[in-house]
C-alpha cells in the first residue's frame, strides 16, 4: 500500500467512524461507508488538511470513493 | 377539564459532583465540593480561575465517537443525562407510543466553546475551515433533536432558552404538555458547558463570579457573610416526566409528583435581582398546585452565592411564606456544584426530587459565617433527615425571568 493510500484510508476511517477492514479502494463513502452529505464535506476538509491542498468544490463533488480520493491526491498534490 | 397528573419516573445527571444520579446524590449528601481550578483552558489571566468542571466523563458510554465529535460538549452532556434518565425510567419506545413521547432539554448559552474554536479556525484559514457540522453542533435545540433521533421519539420536540431558568422552564413547560394531553411522556431538563474563555471572561467582567481562587472548594458559599459571587459549573440534569396513570399502568418506579409550576418576570433590570419577581414565581407555583405555603417543608433554592442574589431570594421567600419561612429548610446545592446556568434547573430538580424520594436535605456547605440578613434554616454544612411532603425549586435568570416548580411526595 502506498503512503498516500494509507493516509487517505486512515482519514476515511477517522472521519466516517469506519473499521479499517471495511475501507477498500472501491468503497463508496455514501453507499458502502454510511456517509451523509455533511460527512463528505468534512471528509474533503480533512483531506485538504492532511495533504495541505485546496480541493475546489466542483472537484470535491467528484470524489465519492476511496480510490477517487487517492487518485485526486496523486494527480494534484506534490 | 380534569387536568392529568404528572409524575417523575426517570433521572439523569452529568455534574461536577459525579456522573449518574446515584453517584451525584451520594456525593451531595456527603457534602463534597466539585469546585476546582479550571483545567479546560489556562485561566491565569482571568479574575475567576475556578469552576465546577465535570470529571471523568466518557462520551462513548452514551454516544458513538463519530457522532460525539460533531457535537459541542453541552449536547454531549444533555444527551448523556437524557439517556440515563430514559434508561432509568424503564420505558420502551414502540410504534404505538413513539408519537406520545417528546423532549424538551434546553441550554442557556449553547455551543460557545465550539463557536470560539471555529472562529479561531476561520481567522487562520478563512471560510473553507468552517466545518459543515458547526451549526448543527452548536445550536441549542440539538440535544432535543439528537435525542429524538437516537431513541425514536416523535412527540413534541423543543428547547427553551431562558438563561439560568432554562432547566426549570423546560421541566415546567413539559409538565404542562403532559397535563394538557399533548404528550404522555416528556424527557425534560437543561444542560450547559460554558466553562470557556469568553464565557468566564464575560461573567467576570459583569463582576458576577467568585474570585476566591486560592480556595476553590469553599468559593461557592451561599448565604455566608463572605460570599463573593457565583462559581461557574457545567453538566446536565434531566427528568422523565410521565402521566400518572401511564406510569402506574406499567408499574414504574415513581420518584415524586410534579404538583405545580409558576413563572414570572421582574420587568426591572437585565442582571440585577428584584424581590417581587421571584415572590410572584413562587406564589404562582403554589397557586397552580392549590397548596398553601405552610404545606411546604423544603426548598432547593436558586442560592447562587452572589451578595445581592442570596439576600434577595431570602427576602422573596419571606414575602411568599411569611412566618412559615423560618420553618422551611432551604438548601443550595450550588454550594457543591457551582452554577450550571441553563443546566441548573435540570440538575437541581433532580436533586429536589431525590430529596423527596430519600426524605433528606443535602447540606449547604461553606456556611461558616452566616449573613445576618440571610436568617433562614439553610441546612448548614451537614445533611439532615427531613419529612418532606412538598418541595419547591426556584431558578432566576438574566433578563429577570423566574421559574418555580413544586414537587410532591407520592
Amino acid at each position: 500500500m502506498s503512503d498516500i493510500e494509507q493516509r487517505v484510508k486512515k482519514i476515511v476511517c477517522e472521519q466516517l467512524g469506519a473499521n479499517e477492514a471495511d475501507v477498500k479502494n472501491a468503497s463508496s463513502f455514501v453507499d458502502d461507508l454510511g456517509a451523509d452529505s455533511l460527512d463528505t464535506v468534512e471528509l474533503v476538509m480533512a483531506l485538504e488538511e492532511e495533504f495541505d491542498c485546496e480541493i475546489p468544490d466542483e472537484e470535491a463533488e467528484k470524489i465519492t470513493t476511496v480510490q477517487q480520493a487517492i487518485d485526486y491526491v496523486n494527480a494534484n498534490v506534490k | 377539564m380534569t387536568k392529568r397528573r404528572v409524575v417523575v419516573t426517570g433521572l439523569g445527571v452529568v455534574s461536577p459532583v459525579g456522573i449518574g444520579s446515584k453517584t451525584a446524590w451520594n456525593n451531595l449528601v456527603a457534602g463534597q465540593s466539585g469546585i476546582t481550578r479550571i483545567t479546560k483552558f489556562d485561566p491565569s489571566q482571568f479574575a475567576s480561575q475556578i469552576a465546577g468542571e465535570v470529571k471523568g466523563f466518557n462520551v462513548e458510554d452514551f454516544i458513538p465517537a463519530k457522532d460525539a465529535r460533531r457535537m459541542d460538549t453541552f449536547i454531549q452532556y444533555g444527551l448523556a443525562a437524557g439517556i440515563e434518565a430514559f434508561r432509568d425510567s424503564g420505558l420502551e419506545v414502540t410504534e404505538a407510543n413513539a408519537e406520545r413521547i417528546g423532549v424538551t432539554i434546553g441550554s442557556g448559552i449553547g455551543g460557545l466553546g465550539t463557536i470560539e474554536a471555529t472562529n479561531d479556525s476561520y481567522d487562520e484559514g478563512g471560510p473553507r475551515k468552517i466545518s459543515p457540522f458547526f451549526i448543527p453542533g452548536t445550536i441549542i435545540n440539538m440535544i432535543s433533536g439528537n435525542l429524538s433521533i437516537m431513541l425514536g421519539l416523535k412527540g413534541p420536540n423543543i428547547a427553551i432558552v431562558t438563561a439560568c431558568t432554562t432547566g426549570t422552564h423546560s421541566i415546567g413547560e413539559a409538565y404542562r404538555m403532559i397535563e394538557y394531553g399533548d404528550a404522555d411522556v416528556m424527557i425534560a431538563g437543561g444542560a450547559e458547558a460554558a466553562i470557556t474563555e469568553l464565557s468566564v471572561g464575560g461573567f467576570a467582567s459583569a463582576r458576577a463570579l467568585s474570585t476566591r481562587n486560592d480556595d476553590p472548594a469553599t468559593a461557592s458559599r451561599p448565604w455566608d457573610k463572605d460570599r463573593d459571587g457565583f462559581v461557574i459549573g457545567e453538566g446536565a440534569g434531566v427528568l422523565v416526566l410521565e402521566e400518572y396513570e401511564h406510569a402506574k399502568a406499567r408499574g414504574a418506579r415513581i420518584y415524586a409528583e410534579v404538583a405545580g409550576y409558576g413563572r414570572s418576570a421582574d420587568a426591572y433590570h437585565m442582571t440585577a435581582p428584584n424581590m417581587d419577581g421571584p415572590r410572584r414565581s413562587m406564589v404562582n407555583a403554589l397557586k397552580n398546585a392549590g397548596v398553601s405555603p405552610d404545606q411546604v417543608q423544603f426548598m432547593n433554592a436558586h442560592g447562587t452565592s452572589t451578595p445581592l442574589g442570596d439576600t434577595n431570594e431570602t427576602n422573596a421567600i419571606k414575602a411568599t411564606f411569611g412566618e412559615h419561612a423560618y420553618k422551611l429548610v432551604v438548601n443550595s446545592t450550588k454550594s457543591m456544584t457551582g452554577h450550571l446556568l441553563g443546566g441548573a434547573g435540570g440538575l437541581e430538580s433532580v436533586f429536589t426530587v431525590l430529596s423527596i424520594y430519600n426524605q433528606m436535605s443535602p447540606p449547604t456547605i461553606n456556611l461558616l459565617n452566616q449573613d445576618p440578613d440571610c436568617d433562614l434554616d439553610y441546612c448548614a454544612n451537614t445533611a439532615r433527615d427531613l419529612k418532606i411532603e412538598y418541595a419547591l425549586k426556584n431558578n432566576f435568570g438574566f433578563g429577570g425571568t423566574n421559574g418555580s416548580l413544586l414537587f410532591k411526595r407520592i
